[in-house]
């Protein structure tokens, strides 16, 4: 993995006072992207405006496509040419991204879509909060593949993680998700962009071999392919169809097994790389609060209340919600009473947890079906049941 | 053909008497005759018996979603302005599921350019009723004749803003041949739409014959009217195909657009992006 610094062009170094769709776009500009294709929708379309007024200045293109089916196949065939792309939406459009979001994983192709969720299902709560989107991040594409998704919880990590989103869809060659939400996106705090040269970009994995050897899904030695950009002379093909290591199609079970296990394992083999999480008091925590974004925020005060009450109370925040931390919860269910997992969800990344802690101890969702956050004390009661 | 067409991957899956074979004869023909050079040249293709072209040509070449080809087109052109990107795909593909993309495409003068091969039907899935299926033809889902106005592909094409518009038939293969050679190097979108025989099904279904009597069809029913005023090219069931080229004129691309606005507005604050470097022309 070739690592450079950040461009200094499109780095904005200082403290600022931004919301987090704001945020998002400088950490895209900071972290190498100069492609973005999207499309307005609540309430994400800040994300887009910024981008539309900064690209020019710094060398890029920011098109506005006529849908949400558009601006991700833009992406795709962006990424081909050599650029690091990115789009944002909220649910519905991020419904339609879904067709071409197994494109892309199926092509191995990097790009990132942060997505500012909304209540849902439908067009829902446009203004509103919600984290309703967990569960259609990981599957909602039809076949069976890996993506990663990442969860930020302020403006800060906004722009930090959107940095990451575009070095992680490099270095695995898969398309990466910010998954925040309407609180987040409209949520203004400091943001603090650092010097251009402490900022780390992950350059692509280019292949410089001969060029009549080149073999777009042929797996190097840490199990990522090489890439190559249209135009440099290697005449590849790629398709959405189950193919072998030259991009042509094979239609039969024994490619699909080794075509479907690849872009699945090369996720599943590297979770120890790609997960973040934050925790804290989870040592000797007897219940351990499990959440992200807008929710982990909300969760603090929740938190405060129960370890004044004398409740040894852990908290693990998911920065990296796809893949999930499935060992960490493992071995965290040996040790405590509960996990409380509130969302803003009907219980969607719960399933998970009670997945990975089955019958070791017990699992406490504290849905909200959106619209607003939880109200701490709710979070606070399902502790305070937990401990007994 | 070897340095144009991928020939480990021959034979092809297309059927006796089908039209996109002689397409893609064309095509390369075209490459040929305008000396293009072929590291330059990216295809992209959708989904369907005309999506497979991609396969093919051995070109950067990208067998893409269905209906999609063109904004995966547009996102490689605009990371690319030097490379000239050609979309390669059925009439289902780009008129049917992607007819948005196609309206906005042209509404913006992309620079790429679109070969529309028209068979009338959705031929890989059975041979389905199209958007482009002439009234009182049978398809598969209209089998009592199909009732639905149909789109005239020139028509839509100029009324969005494309700006080189032909068409042709699968008979007219050195026309067709021009028409690419001069699409590939108009600055802007062009359409090239080439009725081509479904002998499998759409001619079966219809008890039209072979490929030959197809052929014979179009020599019958074929005129040719340079620049014919578009609104006129609607096709009837087994009627009149009027063909020729009908648009080629300039205007800005969308990158030409960008670049000259931009520059404009933001005057030194504007960074140029794309421009190609024609120096050594």
């Amino acid at each position: 993995m070739k690592k450079t610094k950040a461009d200094p062009k499109g780095v904005l170094t200082g403290a600022h006072y931004m919301d987090g769709d704001h945020a998002l776009c400088e950490g895209a500009l900071a972290g190498g992207c100069r492609f973005f294709a999207g499309y307005p929708i609540t309430p994400s379309t800040e994300t887009a405006e910024r981008f539309s007024s900064r690209i020019p200045h710094v060398g890029g293109v920011f098109i506005q496509m006529e849908d949400e089916l558009a601006s991700i196949a833009a992406l795709i065939g962006a990424s081909w040419g050599g650029k690091k792309p990115m789009t944002v939406t909220s649910g519905p459009g991020f419904s339609l991204m879904m067709e071409n979001l197994g494109l892309a994983a199926m092509m191995e192709t990097p790009l990132v879509i942060a997505n500012v969720q909304r209540g849902g299902p439908s067009t829902g709560l446009p203004t509103l909060t919600g984290q309703q989107d967990m569960m259609q991040a990981k599957y909602g594409s039809h076949g069976d593949y890996e993506i990663i998704a990442l969860s930020p919880d302020s403006p800060q990590e906004c722009f930090d993680l959107t940095i990451e989103a575009l070095n992680l869809a490099e270095t695995y060659r898969v398309p990466v998700l910010i998954m925040t939400d309407e609180c987040v996106g409209h949520m203004h705090e400091k943001v603090i962009i650092p010097p251009a040269e402490e900022i780390e970009i992950v350059e692509r994995k280019w292949y410089t071999g001969p060029k009549d050897e080149y073999l777009p899904y042929k797996n190097d030695t840490d199990g990522i392919p090489f890439m190559v950009k249209a135009g440099d002379g290697y005449r590849f093909h790629t398709t959405g169809l189950t193919h072998d290591e030259r991009g042509y199609p094979v239609i039969n079970a024994e490619c699909q097994k080794v075509n479907v296990t690849h872009i699945i394992e090369k996720i599943r083999g590297n979770v120890d790389k790609i997960i973040k999480i934050e925790e804290d008091q989870t040592d000797n925590a007897e219940v351990v609060v499990v959440s992200y974004g807008i929710t982990s925020r909300v969760a603090v005060r929740a938190v405060q209340k129960a370890r004044q009450a004398g409740i040894k109370t852990g908290t693990l925040r998911l920065i990296t919600a796809w893949p999930f931390p499935e060992k960490r919860i493992r071995a965290l269910s040996k040790k405590i009473k509960a996990f409380i997992v509130p969302e803003i969800n009907y219980g969607q990344m719960v399933k998970e947890v009670e997945r990975n802690s089955i019958d070791r101890c017990k699992v406490y969702n504290v849905p909200h079906l959106g619209g607003w956050v939880h109200d701490p004390d709710d979070i606070y009661k399902a502790i305070k049941e937990a401990s007994k | 053909m070897e340095e144009y067409l991928r020939m480990d991957r021959i034979p092809h899956i297309w059927c006796p008497g089908c039209g996109i074979g002689t397409v893609v004869t064309s095509f390369v023909e075209a490459l040929k005759k305008n000396k293009e050079d072929l590291d330059k040249v990216a295809l992209v293709s959708g989904i369907g018996c005309t999506g497979r072209v991609a396969g093919y040509v051995k070109l950067d070449s990208f067998h893409t979603t269905h209906g999609r080809a063109i904004p995966f087109a547009t996102g490689l052109k605009l990371a690319n302005p030097d490379m000239k990107v050609v979309v390669f795909s059925g009439d289902g593909d780009i008129f049917g599921i992607g007819g948005n993309h196609f309206i906005h495409a042209a509404r913006r003068n992309m620079d790429i350019t679109v070969i529309c091969v028209n068979n009338f039907n959705y031929a890989m899935t059975g041979g389905q009723v199209a958007a482009t299926t002439p009234m009182m033809a049978n398809a598969s889902t209209a089998p009592y004749g199909n009732f639905e106005y149909s789109f005239s592909l020139p028509y839509l094409a100029e009324a969005c803003g494309a700006t080189y518009v032909a068409r042709w038939t699968a008979l007219h293969m050195r026309r067709v041949t021009k028409s690419i050679q001069e699409a590939l190097k108009h600055r802007g979108l062009s359409l090239i739409e080439v009725i081509t025989p479904c002998v499998t099904l759409y001619a079966r279904r219809n008890r039209l014959g072979d490929g030959l009597n197809l052929m014979k069809y179009y020599y019958d029913q074929s005129v040719i009217e340079h620049g014919a005023d578009t609104r006129t090219l609607d096709i009837s069931y087994q009627g009149k195909l009027v063909c020729g080229k009908f648009v080629h004129k300039e205007k800005p691309t969308f990158l030409d657009a960008m670049n000259t606005h931009m520059t404009n507005v933001l005057g030194d604050d504007y960074e140029l992006y794309g421009r190609i470097n024609n120096d050594n022309d």
